[in-house]
């Protein structure tokens, strides 16, 4: 990760006004996308996958959701100090995004050239034949048969993967920068979905898109992923190359997660299951979130949250038994390199 | 091990009206005379993509949808040619658990009510006796006494879950049908549930249908797998063997899409291309010929019956 990272987010955080208070749906995420690289978003429902990409093109829902803090670079610009004008013209142009239903994203009463030509248009300046031919060629990348013939059509007479394949299609028109692909094949069929994953790839190494890949299926990350970014309760506790984390996660909740979901050939009578609910984020404990569901939770996690603790350049993790302190007992080894925070003792 | 229920030759057409106006008429060949067995105790998993006939197969165990030809057999009687008597003997041995818990449990109703009712339905238990039993079926599924005085609603989706179990178990069944029972789960709570499902099964000898998209989740659970394509099964046999050798060319297909969380084996092999075709007009001879990379000349005029093979039933030309 030499290069300058395509998009760049610093301690962004997300509130939620509700009836029952302040909800921090995202409380200060940071992470970094270089361009032809992909980071996995994972986490369940309610940690803040889906909140973190809407709050990145400033669209998390309004007026209950509000971004109060951090910083979002792109290509070294700060998002969050753009008017809504320039902001229109970021969206889609410079970071595209492809959603989990292929019908939210179409329009069910325009024929699917008529939807294509339009940010063509909007950012080619193309006209006439020329726009209809860069609308087909856009569908031939997709590999959409009869491009011509088929912009013809509405999305309902096409399938789901076909009109997956069609909001691809528009998503790289421009071609953006970053692409965000929030859970694109929850809603295909195994063979379809690994059909549409290897196009995705494809269409990334063919413009060199940043992308940021949100699921909560851990094959995807690792058929998909050069990093991943593990959620919990609006924070990332883990983040770093998908390799490393998944052959010797650090934080519990990413060990847990590993090991609860069956796997091919292994011939386990139990799995090892993870105890407890997942957080409410409205009535969060004061200390790490996951402490009550944690086997290895001490005294400190249930008072304190953990700050981030960097295991190497590229692996880094939210939780007490990494922190500098908390390893073998010692409290201050020689050298003291990683300064712990010294008000911990309560 | 005997067998508990036995599916011979179960064919299901629906006739459908196309067109704006309804004129012309069709058959969609949902299932298409498909045969297996599943022994009492033991899990049969279902796997297959949209449309291939896995919940219409379900439906007609569940006497939901009648066969259009062919026989269920359950405790070695046909199910369709029983009486008033035998059908409700039959009904109350047959139960099922479906995908969202949010949409199966009557959000006005309370927990004690919701699984209490088919006792209320089918026995002529007392109060006190059907309250007993309440009780002791939520203790089953690791919920709390007090559970069953309150509403949904104050219940996660994994206990929600375990809500329908309990329902399910209610009255003994000797088969239950889990269509899709961990998808509308969070990840870290499927694990729960897959186990609890486990152990019920080794405590109380109940048979599974497991219809599930998870294939790693399905092969954890079953004993047997049967692999259905266009309402037609392709492999069926020891879920183990069918997981890790499979034989038919789709069930090979389907596992490599499986996507495994290992990231040492990259299997990046392209499985299969073009789409799923529509079950109104499936394809001649072999359903699976024009998707297929090994497709011979004669698989798209003369369709595969299934045979043994390694110890399972193919249905493919190559074997």
């Amino acid at each position: 990760m030499s290069a300058r990272p395509v998009v760049d987010v610093r301690d962004l955080q997300t509130h939620l006004v509700t009836r029952w208070g302040t909800i921090k749906a995202v409380d200060g995420i940071s992470f970094s996308v270089a361009e032809g690289e992909t980071l996995g978003l994972v986490g369940e429902s309610g940690s803040g996958k889906s909140m973190t990409c809407l709050s990145l093109v400033r669209l998390a829902p309004r007026p209950a959701a509000r971004t109060v803090g951090g910083r979002i670079l792109l290509d070294g610009e700060d998002l969050l100090t753009k008017s809504e004008r320039e902001m229109q013209r970021i969206r889609g142009k410079k970071v595209a995004m492809i959603l989990q239903d292929p019908m939210s994203s179409l329009n069910p009463v325009f024929s699917v050239g008529m939807q294509m030509r339009e940010p063509v248009a909007s950012y080619h300046g193309l006209r006439g034949r020329a726009l209809t031919e860069r609308a087909a060629s856009l569908l031939a990348a997709v590999h959409i048969s009869a491009p011509l013939q088929r912009l013809r059509s509405f999305p309902h007479q096409m399938s789901g993967g076909m009109r997956q394949r069609v909001v691809g299609a528009m998503a790289i028109a421009a071609p953006p920068r970053l692409l965000i692909a929030d859970e694109p094949t929850t809603s295909l069929d195994l063979t379809i979905q690994w059909q549409y994953l290897n196009l995705l790839k494809e269409l990334q190494t063919q413009h060199r898109l940043a992308m940021i890949f949100v699921t909560h299926n851990l094959g995807i990350v690792a058929k998909m992923c050069d990093r991943v970014a593990v959620m919990y309760a609006g924070r990332i506790v883990e983040i770093g190359p998908v390799r490393r984390i998944f052959k010797s996660p650090a934080h519990p909740y990413t060990r847990a997660l590993l090991a609860s979901i069956p796997r091919l050939g292994a011939r386990a009578e139990q799995l090892t299951a993870i105890d407890g609910q997942p957080p409410d984020l409205a009535t969060l404990p004061p200390g790490c979130a996951f402490a009550p569901r944690c086997a290895e939770a001490r005294e400190r996690c249930r008072i304190e949250a953990p700050a981030e603790t960097r295991l190497d350049e590229t692996h880094a993790t939210r939780c007490w038994l990494h922190a500098p302190a908390a390893r073998s007992g010692a409290p201050q080894d020689a050298g003291g390199a990683g300064a712990a925070p010294s008000e911990a003792r309560l | 091990m005997g067998t508990l229920l036995e599916a011979a030759g179960v064919t299901k057409h629906f006739p459908v009206r196309l067109g704006a106006m309804g004129f012309s008429r069709a058959t969609v060949r949902a299932v298409d005379g498909i045969s297996f067995t599943i022994g009492a105790g033991t899990t049969l998993g279902l796997v297959g993509e949209s449309g291939c006939g896995k919940t219409t197969t379900s439906k007609m165990i569940l006497g939901l949808e009648r066969p259009t030809s062919g026989a269920i057999r359950f405790d070695g009687q046909d199910v369709l040619r029983l009486d008033r008597a035998g059908r409700r003997h039959y009904r109350r041995n047959i139960q099922a658990v479906f995908q969202d818990p949010y949409a199966s449990l009557d959000p006005r109703m309370r927990v004690g009510t919701i699984v209490a009712e088919p006792l209320v339905i089918n026995t002529d238990l007392h109060e006190r006796a059907r309250r007993d039993r309440v009780a002791e079926l939520l203790d089953l599924v690791g919920l709390p006494e007090r559970a069953a005085s309150l509403y949904p609603h104050e219940f996660s989706g994994g206990q929600r879950q375990r809500i329908a179990i309990a329902r399910a178990l209610a009255l003994a069944p000797k088969l239950v049908v889990l269509d899709e029972p961990v998808s509308a789960l969070d990840v870290s709570i499927r694990a729960q549930i897959l186990n609890l499902l486990k152990d019920l099964q080794r405590r109380l000898g109940v048979s599974y249908l497991f219809i599930a998209h998870d294939l790693a989740a399905v092969a954890h659970m079953s004993h047997t797998i049967a692999v259905m394509y266009l309402g037609k099964i392709v492999e069926w046999g020891d879920a183990e063997s069918v997981a890790l050798h499979p034989k038919h060319p789709y069930t090979k297909a389907l596992f490599a899409a499986a996507l495994p969380i290992d990231v040492d084996t990259p299997r990046d092999d392209v499985p299969v291309t073009g789409e799923i075709p529509s079950p109104l007009a499936p394809p001649s001879g072999c359903r699976f010929h024009p998707r297929c990379p090994l497709a011979m000349p004669h698989c798209a005029t003369r369709e595969p019956a299934p045979r043994a093979e390694s110890g399972r039933l193919v249905a493919c030309h190559l074997y």
